[in-house]
């Protein structure tokens, strides 16, 4: 089955403000979107809606494949080790391969660390390597350079490079520049309401 | 997937688990039976024909004492918004939630129910009848806390207002599992048991809606 992301008009309501309206979207299998804005402007409402983890106030959204969000939280237990925490994940994922993702990522050293000991960056690369593993076909990234040093910057955008090349679809949304393969820029303050 | 979930949940809410605090609601339930004696006087008969609902009333308070962490904070991690991702419903979360609540509290809370029963000098039949009662209404009093934890995770002081709302939702089972102290009935233990296969039932949906409406606060 092909990945396939559409959104069509979309507009989101919190409380009683209007952030955005009219917003489309399209990814076919391969396609890279970056959508830029301001803080506050919606970026991480509008994942939450393309993931269906928040209704839209107008407009819909057709996924196709399964989905892998990255927000700013860690989603993992902060008492574990970092190995028995990813291992629930992978876990409930049926992934057979987690190796891959440490590798890449650098996590390696790190496993036997609790979760809560890690620093900023490190636990993002923990969430990072959650969602390798999940080994899913559309990539939902919010603000996913944060906390990140260069050298993992270089490292996790080589990464979607690759994951788009294998007929990947990922949508990232990010205040700061990323290099994301021919990617679609939407400027979200365009559609602001 | 059900199994990896009831792992990871009785890991969270077991005493001397990642929680924390496992073990508190049964000191306090001890407690409750330990300080009931002090409290009105060493007169053996009456401790013996009133200890029996000491006993409920400790194990519906302590079945407050674990609520707040039973969902706040997966709540609050995101936890549930991952599972949801990857295709497992919020009442299935809730429904195994529910098990592994039970299981963390109920059993050794039976078990404490015989040293209790000690203290209180209540004879074995009074103390099998009591047993019996909190087999059947221990279920029914973990779903109520589901439900009412999973409702009130995302407000302030949300434990306090979960506490003082399982109480009039538990009197039903109250009044039939500690009932059937009075009378030598069956009926009364068999209607607490209803009541709270009943309540376990309907707390996954309930809760499940409660954490589906929280995403859209």
């Amino acid at each position: 089955m092909q990945a396939r992301l559409v959104a069509k008009d979309i507009a989101c309501r919190r409380g009683e403000r209007l952030l955005f309206r009219g917003f489309s979207l399209a990814a076919d299998p391969g396609g890279a979107v970056h959508v830029t804005g301001a803080n506050g402007i919606g970026k991480s409402s509008l994942l939450r809606i393309l993931a269906g983890l928040l209704r839209p106030f107008t407009g819909t959204v057709e996924r196709e494949g399964a989905l892998g969000l990255v927000d700013e939280r860690l989603v993992l237990d902060t008492n574990l080790p970092l190995a028995r925490a990813l291992a629930f994940w992978e876990d409930i994922d049926g992934c057979r391969d987690p190796g891959r993702a440490l590798e890449v990522l650098q996590l390696g050293p790190l496993m036997d660390v609790p979760v809560r000991y890690l620093s900023t960056g490190q636990k993002k690369r923990a969430t990072l390597a959650r969602l390798i593993n999940r080994n899913c076909p559309i990539w939902l990234l919010d603000e996913p350079l944060n906390g990140l040093d260069s050298q993992a910057q270089k490292a996790f955008e080589a990464l979607i490079a690759l994951h788009c090349q294998g007929g990947g679809i990922a949508v990232v949304a990010s205040h700061q520049p990323i290099a994301l393969p021919a990617p679609q820029t939407l400027d979200l303050a365009e559609y602001a309401a | 997937m059900i199994g990896v979930l009831l792992r990871r949940d009785l890991g969270l809410l077991l005493p001397g688990g990642r929680g924390g605090g496992g073990v508190l609601p049964l000191l306090f339930f001890l407690a409750v039976a330990m300080l009931y004696p002090f409290a009105v006087g060493p007169d053996a008969q009456l401790l013996a024909r009133t200890g029996g609902g000491v006993i409920w009333v400790a194990a519906l308070l302590a079945a407050i004492l674990p609520l707040e962490k039973l969902v706040a904070g997966d709540l609050e991690a995101g936890v549930f918004d991952q599972l949801h991702l990857r295709g497992v419903s919020e009442e299935l979360a809730m429904a195994v939630r529910l098990l592994a609540h039970w299981l963390a509290f109920a059993p050794l809370l039976l078990l404490a129910t015989l040293p209790a029963a000690a203290l209180l000098g209540l004879t074995a039949e009074t103390t099998r009848t009591v047993l019996l009662g909190l087999l059947a209404g221990t279920p029914g009093l973990a779903a109520v806390g589901l439900a009412v934890a999973a409702l009130t995770a995302t407000l302030r002081g949300g434990a306090a207002l979960a506490g003082l709302m399982v109480i009039p939702l538990a009197v039903p089972i109250l009044i039939f599992g500690a009932g059937a102290l009075a009378r030598p009935d069956p009926g009364a233990l068999l209607l607490a048991g209803a009541i709270s296969l009943g309540l376990c039932a309907l707390a996954p949906f309930a809760a499940g809606a409660a954490i589906r409406a929280s995403r859209e606060g």
